[in-house]
């Protein structure tokens, strides 16, 4: 199915949020991840189910500033 | 308060502007804007915001000037290598535009200090190079309730977002804390392309702007993100979480603290 990461149209294996950021090995601690631009809570990751269309924004830290 | 014939010629590109007029000039004279870090980001802030008249300008930072801050750091330059960052910035802010008075903190900010620091300023600008700081800055703004311009920049990207406490989404609405530390790799191993600073500051500069004046919309509940690579902005909507630690409808974090350690480090996005 296609969804929307970072604004890019991608082709994915269906479930959930938790599977994607696995399969692109992705560290869920490092991640905010925003679906149709709602924060989802950590705990929520693994029972995110995806549906065609959603976007997905994948939110990593910038800490630098100096 | 009135101009003298040479503020009024030093400002009168402003004046100009029908947003701004004489009055508009008046408040952004009027305004006391900190700077928590002046550093890459605080350094092209505090030039902007000293040319444009601001009144006030706080400058917080516990650092020395090194050699390797001066890509990027443009408020600092070479005979500055050692001294202060907080009596070089004066300086240069002071040469720039003697009516910009300017207070020093040579000190880091801590759940201890900050409170009492940011009660006396209208607007807060994040320019700090660690998650600790960046989430202490978030929640003393929210405390102090206090607009916050954050920034952050790494490598070739970088982020800038308005935070109005309690009324748009703040940094912990998103990044509920601190990245596990074991994660997270150096600022002096990740690296930054110098300009980039000076984008991202300026923008902070101009949304602190925006704010004295009234003018416009400011960027909350939207991270912009910029890419230099491809000169590409991106902005990425968000808003106020009712989960929210901090400002959510049942806030688990009821006063300030230290989250963490700020030596810990700075950057985090996969370098793919």
């Amino acid at each position: 199915m296609q969804v929307k990461i970072n604004g890019k149209p991608e082709e994915i294996q269906s479930g959930t949020v938790l599977d994607l950021l696995n399969a692109k090995k992705i560290e869920p601690q490092m991640v905010a991840v925003e679906v149709n631009d709602k924060v989802l809570e950590r705990d929520d990751l693994a029972t995110t189910h995806l549906h065609e269309g959603d976007q997905v924004e994948f939110l990593f830290y910038m800490g630098g500033g100096r | 308060m009135d101009f003298t014939e040479e503020q009024i010629n030093r400002y009168s590109r402003h004046i100009l502007l029908p947003e701004v007029g004489g009055k508009g000039q008046k408040k952004i004279a009027k305004s006391k804007i900190l700077l928590v870090g002046a550093g890459g980001l605080g350094s092209p802030a505090a030039l902007y915001l000293s040319a444009a008249g601001v009144g006030t300008i706080g400058l917080i930072d516990s650092d020395v000037v090194d050699l390797t801050n001066l890509q990027r750091q443009i408020l600092h330059h070479t005979p500055d290598v050692g001294r202060p960052k907080v009596q070089s910035g004066k300086e240069k802010i002071q040469a720039l535009n003697p009516d910009v008075s300017v207070s020093m903190y040579e000190e880091r900010l801590t759940a201890g200090n900050a409170l009492k620091i940011f009660g006396d300023y209208d607007i807060v600008i994040d320019g700090v190079d660690n998650f600790p700081a960046k989430f202490l800055i978030n929640d003393a703004c929210f405390f102090a309730e206090k607009p916050l311009i954050h920034g952050g920049i790494l490598r070739f990207d970088g982020r800038v977002t308005t935070i109005i406490p309690k009324k748009s989404a703040c940094y912990r609405c998103v990044f509920k804390a601190p990245p596990p530390p074991g994660l997270v790799a150096s600022c002096q191993e990740a690296g930054v392309i110098g300009v980039l600073a000076g984008i991202i500051g300026t923008i902070q500069a101009t949304e602190a702007l925006k704010l004295i004046l009234g003018v416009g919309r400011p960027l909350t509940d939207r991270l912009l993100d910029f890419d230099a690579r491809k000169t590409q902005f991106r902005e990425i909507k968000v808003r106020r979480n009712q989960n929210c630690a901090l400002c959510g409808d049942h806030p688990t974090i009821t006063e300030l603290f230290d989250d963490g350690d700020p030596y810990a480090g700075c950057a985090v996005r996969p370098s793919a």
